[in-house]
């Protein structure tokens, strides 16, 4: 099937006249949400789509179009759009395509045949379990906001006129559901799931009774005091923080003045105890991929090294304007052209579990929630501020239950405060993959 | 887009299998958009997608698949595959008859940007660089965007509505970083309406840029936000999302019908202080949210939500609406033909009271002035709700005094709708928004006059 991909990339590849760069990207997948309520199913999603882009570069300008459709008409129109758009940019002497570097595209077991097979009643039939453990986890349970199951199957083939030609085929599936908890006019939410490449690595019942547990540990919380503590970030938080750190490791970011981190390289930026790495390689991450959006080789790239920071990600532009190479971080859909970022980026785990890392706070709170980290957050400043909600610590154990408050103090800060990172790496549906982590001096916000 | 007779046999085959209802939603849209960077017009794109999206109703089961085909062929493999997910049992035959309808939005469309030449669009890029780097040194980085879209849709079901409606939205905004002794800050102001390129003649591109680079500026003699509970006046036009996020997703049919609402079974209590009116308004010609249709081709309608303080309704979709056997308020959007529609809002405001903005400040002995909020999110279950302040001040013995760092506001909807005790006479509309819900996206209004909620909790990290 990704041979017809490549064969349609290639055929707009030859198009290229002298002097004029093109790049094809052509995208196709096959995606299926099912979401079920009350026993059955409320909706199934299933469908196909399909697409290109096109990326022409003539005399350092670069124009770039898209569409919906593999017609043959509607690749005419694009390349003819992008064309067009080429004499507008600004001339630009680092503007062009990725060239090929070298490094081999590695053979990652991404694609299981076991999902293509797996029959639309069984999906139907995990949703509906996912469902039914909620529901039994316990009483205080009074239902779901959601319940679902989705999956995609999705093929890529990239080809250039500097020679890249790569295709890919990628499966990927999860369950998850948010569970509400009630005690009279209370109600409490939260969220578990599970993520895999087949249906065998899905655990619907570990998702269950991780979203049930969530929301009725919540019963009851109340404002915490305002103060500075100690808190424990979940697997979960944690992610959603380094997804935030990845932009300010950005190349593009770097080069454009919006990275805090710009002059700081081979500089201790953080805790001894924090590596981040970013490895797309690693297929149990949910966005493994064996190439980049320019079809590169993906490739694990570890940007802080025992707090020490030591490079930042690029694609083929932000390298050569940096004078160095394409760590393989070109990010894109078929709508748009490659920007910089992390692929699947993750802290090196500690050697404590989450218990022992609790058993070690005297005062504190353990996050389980945040929200608003698109509002509270600037990256280029590093001012972080996010709504939170999770479980008060007390004398090394799990006390009553925290909701509306926040807790702030800035990117810069809470790298340097790290005090532990936890043995338990999560792969999430993002990407990024977390681990619990303690961080010290934290502002809550509350009463 | 799709002829009639094509349109009512694709109907019938989705039917075929024992459907209760079906529908074909077909869109064609066309987007531009161009990008300066560093000083560099980066790229022009241009993009195109088209295709129709078919949902089957059978009992609380929905079948929905999308297709890039619009041929009858494509149409009915469509409609058989909505129709398997559906899991229709039955069998015979459904004749369908459309009816055609119109859509009217009051408003015609000027200049279509899809006229408009390309360089016109990048001058205005390099317009807006120069006039932003030319508030000061500190500036070190801007970029500019500019967005155009054409969405043309058609909507035929098996009740016989057949509409179809062309949509024309056009936008504009400028992020600066300014750079200082204190680090980086960034500034931002956008402009979006629901009308064509005329969009900038209502206005000036080098004031926006001015402003957004101000802001930056501003924000580098900025403190951190203090931390705990204050008063918190609102400044009008920037704060709708308060709104948004503190009562209007909770107001949305399908997560109260699922209890997933804490205003759920309160429809004709006083949920908010006397003289708070919540609307939620898709009519509003040239604004953000305005539609003329709905995603599923009902008219767009004024929704009074907060009378006066009362819940007086919910919003409603096709879905929720029929089980209700009531009629749908023309909340029922979707991103794309994608997607399956939901309820969504529109244009989500605050009418205006009769108290002088600067009195509601001078009233305020201490306490935080946001002139401009980012964005939000609330969890609709518990009521809790967090929004940014992109541009807020300290008001220090009734006087807006220093600018403050960015940072999270956090409080319940239900206990601030309670809380808010000063209404200003100077109601405006806000920035263009996105709104996001389960993963998609739709463009939004809000608006507010200047108010004061007597109590939320701030996100800062100074004591």
């Amino acid at each position: 099937m990704s041979d017809e991909l490549l064969a349609i990339a290639d055929r707009v590849v030859a198009m290229a006249k002298p002097g004029e760069q093109i790049e094809a990207v052509v995208v196709r997948g096959t995606e299926t949400e099912i979401r079920v309520f009350g026993g059955d199913v409320e909706s199934l999603s299933s469908a196909q789509s399909q697409g290109v882009g096109i990326r022409v570069v003539v005399d350092g300008r670069q124009g770039f179009a898209y569409a919906g459709s593999l017609d043959e008409s509607a690749i005419a129109e694009t390349l003819a759009d992008a064309r067009d758009n080429v004499s507008f940019a600004t001339f630009d002497e680092f503007a062009g395509l990725a060239e090929p570097d070298g490094m081999a595209v590695p053979v990652l077991d991404l694609h299981r045949d076991a999902l293509v097979s797996f029959e639309t009643s069984d999906k139907i039939a995990m949703a509906i379990e996912l469902e039914r453990i909620v529901m039994a986890a316990d009483p205080r349970i009074s239902g779901i906001e959601s319940a679902e199951y989705a999956d995609s199957i999705s093929e890529a083939a990239i080809a250039t006129s500097t020679g890249i030609r790569t295709v890919g085929s990628e499966t990927s599936c999860f369950v998850a559901t948010y569970a509400m908890a009630a005690d009279g006019d209370e109600t409490q939410t939260g969220f578990g799931f599970s993520v895999g490449r087949e249906p065998s690595d899905l655990d619907p019942s570990r998702a269950a009774l991780e979203a049930a547990s969530r929301a009725t540990r919540m019963l009851g919380a109340v404002q915490p005091p305002s103060g500075r503590l100690t808190v424990v970030l979940d697997p979960w938080v944690t992610a959603q923080f380094l997804g935030i750190l990845g932009y300010t490791l950005d190349g593009e970011s770097v080069l454009k003045g919006r990275s805090l981190f710009a002059d700081r390289l081979g500089e201790s930026v953080g805790s001894s105890l924090l590596t981040l790495i970013d490895d797309p390689t690693d297929v149990r991450s949910f966005t493994a991929t064996d190439a980049d959006g320019e079809g590169l080789a993906a490739r694990r790239n570890v940007l802080i090294e025992n707090g020490v920071l030591q490079q930042f990600v690029h694609n083929a532009y932000s390298a050569r304007r940096a004078g160095t190479v394409s760590t393989g971080n070109a990010v894109r859909g078929f709508k748009s052209t490659p920007s910089v970022g992390c692929l699947s980026v993750s802290l090196v785990p500690g050697n404590s579990d989450p218990a022992a890392l609790i058993a070690g706070i005297d005062d504190g709170v353990l996050v389980q929630e945040v929200s608003g980290l698109h509002s509270g957050v600037n990256p280029v400043s590093g001012d972080f501020s996010t709504g939170a909600e999770g479980l008060r610590i007390r004398n090394g154990e799990l006390a009553e239950p925290v909701r509306e408050f926040t807790i702030a103090s800035t990117l810069q800060k809470m790298l340097r405060d790290v005090q532990a990172v936890g043995n338990d790496l999560e792969f999430l549906p993002m990407n990024a993959s977390g681990v619990s982590l303690v961080v010290a001096d934290l502002t809550v916000s509350g009463s | 887009m799709i002829e009639q007779s094509v349109l009512e046999e694709v109907l019938g085959v989705a039917m075929r299998t024992g459907g209760e209802f079906a529908e074909v939603f077909a869109e064609d849209r066309r987007n531009a958009s161009a990008v300066l960077d560093d000083g560099r017009v980066e790229e022009l794109t241009s993009g195109r997608d088209r295709g129709a999206g078919i949902r089957v109703v059978v009992g609380e089961t929905t079948g929905f698949a999308h297709t890039a085909d619009l041929s009858e062929a494509g149409l009915i493999a469509a409609a058989q595959a909505a129709a398997a997910a559906a899991r229709g049992g039955g069998g015979g035959t459904n004749v369908v008859a459309l009816h055609r309808g119109s859509a009217s939005r009051g408003y015609d469309i000027e200049t279509f940007p899809g006229d408009v030449p390309k360089a016109r669009k990048v001058e205005l890029l390099t317009r807006a660089d120069e006039a932003a780097r030319s508030v000061g040194d500190a500036i070190s980085q801007v970029s500019v965007s500019y967005g155009d879209n054409r969405r043309r849709i058609l909507v035929a079901n098996s009740d016989g509505v057949f509409v179809e409606d062309d949509t024309v939205r056009t936008f504009f905004a400028v992020s600066c970083v300014a750079t200082g002794d204190t680090g980086m800050q960034t500034g931002r102001e956008s402009v979006g309406h629901t009308i064509g390129f005329e969009l900038f003649d209502m206005y000036d591109i080098d004031q926006l840029a001015r402003n957004a680079a101000d802001r930056a500026i501003t924000k580098l003699a900025a403190r951190p936000a203090p931390s705990g509970q204050m008063p918190v006046v609102i400044g009008s036009g920037g704060g709708g999302v308060l709104f948004h996020e503190a009562c209007g997703h909770g107001l949305e049919a399908d997560l109260v019908s699922k209890g997933a609402s804490v205003f759920r079974g309160r429809v004709g209590q006083q949920v908010a202080s006397k003289g708070v009116t919540v609307v939620d308004d898709g009519t509003m010609t040239r604004e953000w949210g305005n539609i003329a249709i709905d995603d599923e081709g009902n008219p767009a309608q004024r929704n009074v939500l907060i009378e006066d303080g009362i819940l007086t309704d919910y919003m409603w979709d096709h879905l929720r609406a029929r089980k209700e056997g009531r009629r749908s308020s023309g909340n029922g959007r979707r991103q794309s033909y994608q997607n399956l529609p939901m309820v969504r809002m529109t244009n989500t405001y605050l009418l205006a009271g009769e108290e002088d903005p600067e009195s509601i400040i001078a009233s305020t002995p201490k306490g935080v002035y946001v002139k401009h909020l980012g964005g939000g999110q609330v969890n609709t279950a518990t009521g809790d709700f967090v929004f940014g302040m992109t541009e807020a001040y300290l008001i220090e013995d009734g006087k807006v005094t220093e600018p403050l760092r960015e940072g999270n506001l956090i409080g319940n909807g239900p206990e601030v709708l309670q809380r808010i005790d000063a209404l200003g006479n100077d109601f405006a509309m806000g920035p263009p928004g996105t709104c996001g819900k389960d993963g998609q996206g739709v463009p939004v209004g809000d608006g507010v006059p200047t108010l004061r909620v007597s109590s939320l909790t701030i996100g800062g990290t100074a004591a």
